[in-house]
């Protein structure tokens, strides 16, 4: 399950989807908005993408993690639109066997997501709205 | 032929659609498409972004050759997650 959508993520969705009778564990990662960014206080956060391309990403990232660690099932949901400050922006679930694959999984996912999915996070803080990356530059190279 | 241009984020904003058909030569990349649009979007040319480019939701180069019915998009660097 690798989505994007416009509503609040539910933990428990992606939980049954990895649960796994082969399965000794369930790692969970979900990523909040926080109400501080580089000395800013941040009011509201939105975020956008393309979709169809988005969730193609997050389809690529579950296949080559399951291409480098054995895991059983794997669930990624980005949210878009107004997200309010402490809510979940993205969540992501795996079931292994055994928890290291698990851990490292969740880990290599949230990494990927930040560097190639294209979705976009505009911050809105006292006095203005920055689309975040835009000064910091791309980190990723496609080829 | 004619391609599909959608913008997103910054870009959205600065050309102030999000969605447009443009006219090109058959053989055309996508660099020429970005040259092509930012003479009528000058806005597009954000000092200092580095963008990158996908063609039919797969990461291309400029120099990636446009067929008729492409959809281009130009990503700002993403900030998901």
């Amino acid at each position: 399950m690798f989505r994007v959508q416009n509503f609040a993520i539910d933990l428990d969705e992606l939980v049954r989807y990895v649960t796994d009778a082969e399965a000794g564990a369930i790692a969970t990662f979900i990523g909040t908005t926080r109400n501080n960014n580089e000395g800013r206080q941040v009011i509201a956060l939105d975020y956008e993408a393309y979709p169809e391309m988005a969730e193609k990403e997050l389809k690529r990232i579950g296949a080559e993690a399951a291409q480098k660690w054995p895991i059983c099932r794997m669930a990624i949901i980005h949210r878009l639109g107004p997200v309010q400050i402490g809510e979940a922006s993205v969540v992501i679930a795996v079931s292994s066997a055994h928890r290291e694959a698990a851990f490292a999984a969740s880990r290599f996912a949230i990494e990927e997501i930040k560097k190639t999915v294209p979705i976009w996070k505009k911050e809105v803080f006292d006095g203005g709205e920055v689309w975040i990356g835009t000064q910091t530059g791309q980190r990723f190279d496609p080829s | 032929m004619k391609v599909r241009v959608k913008f997103f984020a910054i870009l959205r904003e600065r050309a102030g659609t999000a969605e447009v058909t443009h006219e090109l030569s058959e053989g055309a990349t996508v660099g020429d498409l970005w040259h092509g649009l930012q003479k009528t979007y000058p806005k597009l040319d954000v000092p200092g972004i580095r963008l990158l480019y996908a063609v039919n939701q797969n990461y291309v180069h400029l120099d990636e050759q446009l067929r008729d019915g492409d959809e281009v998009v130009f990503l700002p660097p993403v900030s998901g997650g």
